[in-house]
């Protein structure tokens, strides 16, 4: 009797809908004054049972109020989507108050008690981060050990390339190809000369000082726009009906992906100079890129071939049987379907490409986490390390997202589906 | 009216299995054949042989006056002048049923972009699909995609068409408007060599019939003599569970 009565159900809705409601907003109240106010309002229940009143009180309410078709659209939507069984309602209850929890004290220490102001260590009086660290080296974490007067030349190479991006996605389908082989072909030559300078009455600045936000860019820049060619004749290459091509590109693509990148990057700075005839050399920088770019290349080169072993036969046939010889056939038909099917894998390895830069600290090269890595072990700013990490993994982050959002709109774009 | 395809004792196998055994074939132009038999009998491979996208081991293929051997530039030749249309359409789906058409003209047969229009627009108002032409092949039913493929093969304007059972795919309501095409198609003085079941078309269209058991053509005839008096048992058993 009491059990059926107890049974929440819409035509007892005027006493269990503001029973629960009180119920569960008593628990946030609670968890919500404990956390901000420092206040415990159930206090002076045993301490188990005070932890645990806000998840007793939530869990309580929120069965109360899961009526169903209870004819209020909110109602029911909650119901539907957080309160739709007990265990379901428990795990809401749960997650919500753990965030509740963290975001109090993370808030704390990256913004409320932070510090922005000042220009030391000592400025930095609060509990929480010390901004002033990144604000002091700012500078070195965008540029490296780039001459502070020549800085200009990289904000004008990065302002032209991004100009020349913006213009691209505007300007109309016929001029646009003009633009994207200036963009691929005269573009870089100019980049490298801007940076480099050592004509046209630039100063010349050596690679080793390239570093910080900027080299991560320029690295990256390079190994996706050469790893995606390369991956893509590789995966060609793999599916060849001759022989040679066929074992060469195996061979390639598994001596690769078998290595780690730190080792191939210490292989490139280290030991190839080594094998160089005398006399002969090759920019430091140059040869991480290069070796970065064929690391890549040889994933890149898996997941297309995993598009390409996912179209079906019938492609090919109706290629050839147009006339289409190998080449056509790859490029009209094959890979256009092949390389949209696999936008998300292209977009995984160009995103691990991005986040894989860092490791170029092994061979003394610094973008932004070796700058940070520097910075961290100037005397006068020890201990530094946490503010340092969590500013770089902020701008990966921005930089990731970005690319990742860039490929969702890519992948609905073309899509040719119903 | 001269030979514009001859196979001379033609064999191949898949592995140990042989699924062509001595084949002789003469079609002359303007011929439209249907080549009809049980499943697994050889009949799909026989013409996709034509246009050698399967290889034969023994044998002489000559089409249209060139012998099919490894040589790949002389197949990409002989390929722009045989259309083939297949059981499961194959269009290409990314892009529209306008580009499916004139993508090989451009690029094989180097057509300028305008006229390749033209013919693909003639083509498609043939196969009354034009009003379709700006949409992807996923947006079309399953008639239109096929007609849309025969307009994809017109459009290299061949001077042979092969149809791979080309209604099998087909919902029952949709197979007559992609036969009705074809019919168009052999009045209109197209070579055609035809592998399907739809024997009402075969009665209407097809000169010879083929009929192909095991690897082997086993009776081959005038269409009337074919469905009349077939001269073999296993033809007599064939038609007899079709018709």
């Amino acid at each position: 009797m009491i059990l059926t009565y107890l049974k929440p159900t819409k035509d007892k809705i005027n006493t269990f809908l503001p029973l629960g409601s009180i119920f569960v907003i008593f628990a946030f109240l609670d968890i919500l004054a404990n956390t901000f106010l420092n206040r415990n309002i159930t206090g002076f229940l045993p301490q188990t049972l005070s932890f645990l009143i806000p998840l007793l009180f939530g869990f309580v309410g929120f069965y109360l109020i899961r009526i169903e078709f209870s004819g209020i659209r909110f109602l029911d939507k909650l119901n539907k989507n957080i309160n739709s069984s007990n265990f379901n309602a428990f795990l809401t209850l749960l997650i919500l108050f753990i965030i509740i929890k963290a975001i109090s004290p993370l808030m704390n220490w990256l913004i409320l008690e932070a510090n922005f102001v000042g220009s030391t260590k000592d400025d930095c009086t609060g509990n929480g981060a010390c901004w002033v660290f990144i604000k002091v080296w700012f500078n070195r974490l965008m540029y490296g050990l780039y001459p502070d007067v020549e800085q200009w030349r990289v904000n004008s190479a990065f302002i032209l390339l991004f100009a020349l991006v913006g213009i691209a996605f505007f300007v109309p389908q016929k001029i646009k190809k003009y633009f994207i082989i200036f963009l691929l072909f005269v573009y870089p030559f100019i980049g490298i000369k801007l940076l480099s300078g050592g004509s046209f009455g630039l100063v010349y600045v050596e690679t080793a000082a390239w570093g910080g936000l900027s080299l991560t860019f320029i690295i990256s820049a390079f190994a996706i726009l050469f790893c995606f060619p390369i991956g893509v004749f590789l995966a060609l290459g793999r599916r060849s009906s001759l022989p040679a091509i066929r074992y060469i590109s195996i061979g390639f693509i598994e001596l690769w992906r078998g290595v780690p990148l730190i080792t191939v990057l210490f292989m490139a700075a280290v030991m190839f100079p080594m094998f160089l005839p005398d006399g002969t050399f090759i920019d430091k920088l140059i040869r991480v890129l290069i070796a970065i770019t064929l690391f890549e290349a040889a994933y890149m080169a898996e997941v297309v071939r995993g598009g390409l072993q996912a179209l079906p036969k019938g492609q090919y046939e109706a290629a050839k049987s147009l006339g289409m010889g190998y080449w056509r056939m790859n490029i009209l038909i094959i890979l256009p379907q092949a390389l949209k099917l696999v936008i998300p894998g292209i977009a995984n390895t160009l995103l691990a490409l991005v986040k894989d830069t860092p490791l170029i600290f092994v061979v003394g090269l610094m973008e932004l986490a070796g700058m940070i890595g520097l910075a961290k072990t100037n005397p006068k700013w020890l201990g530094m390390a946490m503010e340092g990490y969590v500013f770089a993994g902020l701008v990966f982050w921005i930089i990731c997202y970005a690319m990742s959002r860039y490929s969702q709109n890519l992948e609905k774009k073309l899509s040719t589906e119903r | 009216m001269g030979k514009i395809i001859e196979l001379k004792k033609v064999n191949k196998w898949f592995d140990k299995f042989q699924v062509l055994k001595d084949i002789d074939l003469e079609v002359a132009s303007q011929e439209k054949i249907v080549i009809c038999g049980p499943s697994g009998s050889g009949k799909s491979t026989l013409i996709r042989c034509i246009n050698r996208l399967e290889e034969h081991q023994e044998g002489n293929i000559i089409v249209d006056g060139t012998k099919l051997a490894e040589n790949t530039k002389n197949i990409e030749k002989i390929r722009a002048e045989v259309g083939m249309v297949f059981q499961q359409f194959n269009l290409f789906p990314h892009l529209s049923i306008l580009d499916n058409c004139t993508l090989a003209p451009i690029w094989v047969k180097k057509l300028p972009k305008k006229v390749a229009e033209k013919i693909a627009m003639d083509n498609l108002t043939r196969v009354q699909i034009d009003d379709q032409a700006l949409k992807f092949p996923g947006q079309l039913s399953g008639g239109q995609q096929q007609r849309a493929a025969i307009a994809r093969a017109l459009c290299m304007e061949p001077k042979i068409m092969l149809f791979d059972e080309p209604t099998s795919a087909l919902d029952p309501e949709m197979i007559k408007e992609v036969l009705d095409v074809m019919v168009d198609l052999a009045k209109g003085g197209m070579t055609m060599i035809v592998v399907t079941h739809e024997m009402g078309f075969a009665k209407e269209v097809a000169d010879y019939m083929i009929f192909m058991d095991e690897g082997k053509i086993v009776e081959r005839a005038k269409t009337k003599e074919f469905f009349e008096n077939p001269k073999s048992d296993r033809t007599k058993l064939f038609l007899s569970q079709i018709l």
